[in-house]
């Protein structure tokens, strides 16, 4: 066992409003620079749908991630290292402007230059080339099913589940899904960086691009299967969700995670097993979700504790990891979950599948909302939703989405009887009313200090950055090509 | 000798090598963030991946074969066994063909960047220009002195002149008269070929440095941690 401590992030898909909040203020904040305008580090999309960029999902067609080959050994899905080195000079799985969208700005100077007595008209222009162009896509084309037929039809989750299952579908359900990079335990970007540029924070977990070593072959863009590394167009160097590193060493939440309206978000430590994570990334695809939770450490085992303390994690981490909320979301109380973990990169960012689109398909039914029965009714018959929302959550587990739904479903009713005196109902099987409560409290209640639980960076102790990657030996830090200020502080 | 022939074979390989060495590691230890390819696969797709990968191999043909012919003296092919003659059957079919690929190659690339309307235009730099108009020139004129004087021609053995010449500058003896008395076309290749070193190091061609051998034996996963004082 060796005890590495990592951020990582839950988020509560059932108060996530749409707002995109998040996502302009993370633009504000890391790609307001030059070729960056098509970025979104964090990005809301709805679901069903294409997403950004389009169908990012589909990993038949960007071969993002890992998979087992025919020894169940573990490879990317983009081949072994021999193949994309020779697909260094055009990589066919990297997707291009297109696949995002073209920014576009509006010839606003026609309205001030037309004629006096004629109608203006500020035609949209490309904001790459000057050119006119036809709007035709957007980091959130498809927002609240905007043209639902089109995009929500073409959502790849509905390939697993048939094609009879989607008018039904559309017409019940809808919800949206914000996402930034996942900072894996097993990054698929990472592995895939041919000049090893790419690098996991060992204190955080954190997943960076070292600039001064990106040589632009853009392998990790393709091999990311959530489509969080971009290229700077101008550059051509990869850009990536920092985790807002520089507020996480302070103590502070991401940008994404304290501007959130809904206050959906939650930030804590997690440990982990390093020697435990290749085994997990190569659990059977039924086992995956449990495979990953087993590679989380209980922060309250004294063994645990102890080893991490040998490991060297700091007393204060391990008492921030043992107040975590996803500690306590994902772990303790089992409702979130991770996002696609068949793509066994071992995300780090978790989801709490959404009740409210069955709340509304419980009333759509002549049910009533309010009505335990009536929802737990919906959840077990309206087969879609819940069998979708495990293509999205579970590598198709629809009883491990079920058993979170009914326990969302539950605090409802259990608070309510709590408020009102009303009758106590039966409670799902292991759940008790403490574990409700606390759900309630963590879920609707939870003060700044408890969604976000972030102890501070140890900096103190740190000197020059110390990389144990093979690289060129003129370039180590006391090389003779190397410049003295090569191998500074992390920031 | 005249004072064109002197400073063209003569002054010119050194200062270009200079400006090769010098600036390589200058940009090495002064700019490692422009250190790159400057890929501009975003913008452009469809027509990169037949362009790059063809001007790539061809390049890496083209490059061999210039190093077989002018690198290795014509004495040592012939002790192990090559003889002058089949030297000169391989040397021009393949090179012919290796040529014509790398010519390939580079007009697509122009074609992508220059003439048809892509938004590569938009991520065209000065030296991307230089690089192309150079480039352009020297396989011009490469081709032109390869199928004038070995394919249609009476043949020309530039390893009896260029190659004395060329492994002379290296003995800082430059045999400025040798290279003086080969044909035009041949001198003016060689003498813009060395232009193309001298703005290696200023142009994305660095990122030939970089060609990524390491990632074959690298762990997957890379950590990095701020060493404890
Ligand atoms: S989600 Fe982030 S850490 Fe995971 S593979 Fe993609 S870029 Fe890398
Ligand atoms: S700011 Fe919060 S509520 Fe708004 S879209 Fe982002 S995650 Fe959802």
């Amino acid at each position: 066992m060796r005890v590495m401590a990592a951020m990582a992030m839950v988020l509560n898909l059932d108060k996530c409003i749409g707002c995109s909040t998040c996502s302009v203020t993370c633009k504000q904040t890391w790609t307001n620079r030059d070729g960056t305008d098509y970025v979104w580090f964090n990005n809301v999309e709805t679901k069903p749908g294409v997403g950004y960029p389009g169908g990012w999902e589909d990993q038949a067609q960007w071969r993002g991630g890992w998979e087992l080959d025919g020894s169940g050994r573990l490879r990317l899905r983009s081949g072994n290292r021999l193949r994309r080195l020779v697909r260094i000079f055009a990589n066919p799985e990297m997707p291009s402007i297109d696949d995002y969208y073209e920014p576009a700005t509006y010839d606003y100077d026609a309205l001030l230059s037309a004629p006096a007595g004629t109608q203006p008209v500020a035609r949209p222009l490309s904001a790459h080339t000057g050119q006119p162009m036809e709007i035709s896509g957007g980091p959130n084309w498809d927002d609240d099913l905007g043209g639902s037929q089109q995009y929500a039809a073409a959502d790849p989750n509905f390939r697993e589940l048939g094609s009879a299952v989607r008018l039904e579908f559309e017409n019940t359900f809808m919800f949206h899904l914000p996402r930034l990079c996942e900072h894996c335990l097993n990054p698929a970007c990472v592995a895939a960086c041919p000049s090893g540029a790419m690098y996991k924070r060992e204190s955080d977990g954190i997943v960076l691009v070292d600039e001064n070593r990106c040589r632009g072959w853009r392998m990790c863009v393709s091999a990311c299967p959530y489509k969080k590394v971009f290229l700077n167009r101008l550059s051509g160097k990869a850009e990536k969700c920092t985790f807002c590193f520089p507020r996480i060493e302070e103590g502070t939440p991401t940008v994404c995670s304290e501007t959130c309206v809904g206050r959906i978000r939650y930030i804590g430590v997690m440990l982990y097993d390093l020697d435990a994570v290749e085994d997990a990334a190569k659990a059977d695809r039924a086992n995956l979700v449990e495979a990953q939770r087993a590679v989380f450490l209980d922060p309250f085992d004294p063994a645990v504790v102890a080893q991490a303390e040998a490991d060297g994690v700091a007393r204060d981490w391990i008492k921030s990891a043992q107040a975590s909320p996803v500690w306590a979301l994902a772990m303790k109380h089992k409702v979130a979950l991770p996002l696609h973990p068949e793509f066994r990169t071992l995300p780090m960012v978790w989801y709490i599948p959404p009740l409210s689109p069955l709340l509304g398909a419980t009333t759509a039914m002549g049910g009533n909302a309010e009505d335990p029965d009536d929802v737990f009714h919906t959840i077990s018959s309206l087969r879609v939703p819940v069998d979708y929302l495990a293509q999205l959550f579970t590598a198709g587990d629809s009883a491990m989405v079920e058993q979170v739904l009914g326990k969302l479903a539950a605090i409802r009713t259990h608070m309510r009887a709590v408020t009102t005196g009303a009758d106590e109902p039966s409670l799902p099987e292991g759940v008790s009313g403490s574990d409700l409560e606390e759900l309630y409290q963590l879920l609707g209640v939870a003060k700044f200090s408890s969604r976000f639980v972030i102890p501070k960076g140890h900096r103190e102790e740190t000197a020059e950055v110390a990389s144990w990657v093979s690289g060129c030996p003129l370039e180590t830090p006391d090389g003779p090509l190397t410049r003295s200020e090569r191998g500074r502080k992390l920031p | 000798m005249s004072w064109l022939s002197i400073a063209l074979f003569g002054v010119w390989p050194y200062i270009a090598l200079t400006m090769f060495v010098i600036g390589n590691i200058w940009r090495w230890r002064t700019d490692q963030f422009g250190w790159t390819t400057r890929t501009s696969e975003l913008s452009e797709k469809k027509l990169l991946m037949w362009a790059s990968p063809i001007f790539h191999f061809g390049m890496l043909a083209v490059l061999i074969g210039h190093l077989m012919g002018l690198v290795i003296p014509e004495g040592w092919m012939t002790s192990i066994g090559v003889s002058p003659e089949a030297y000169h059957i391989m040397a021009v079919s393949l090179g012919t063909v290796a040529g014509l690929v790398f010519t390939l190659g580079v007009v697509l690339l122009i074609l992508r960047r220059f003439i048809l309307k892509t938004r590569i235009r938009l991520v065209t730099r000065p030296g991307d220009i230089v690089m192309y108009i150079l480039l352009g020139l020297i396989i011009i004129i490469g081709m032109t002195a390869t199928l004038g004087y070995n394919v249609l021609g009476p043949g020309y053995d530039y390893r009896e002149s260029i190659g004395v010449w060329l492994r002379s500058i290296f003995m800082a003896n430059p045999a400025i008269s040798v290279m003086a008395a080969a044909p035009w076309i041949y001198q003016l290749h060689a003498a813009l070929a060395l232009g193309l070193f001298a703005v290696w190091p200023f142009s994305r061609l660095v990122h030939m440095w970089s060609v990524p051998v390491g990632y074959l034996t690298r762990p997957p996963i890379v950590y990095r941690q701020a060493a404890r004082v």
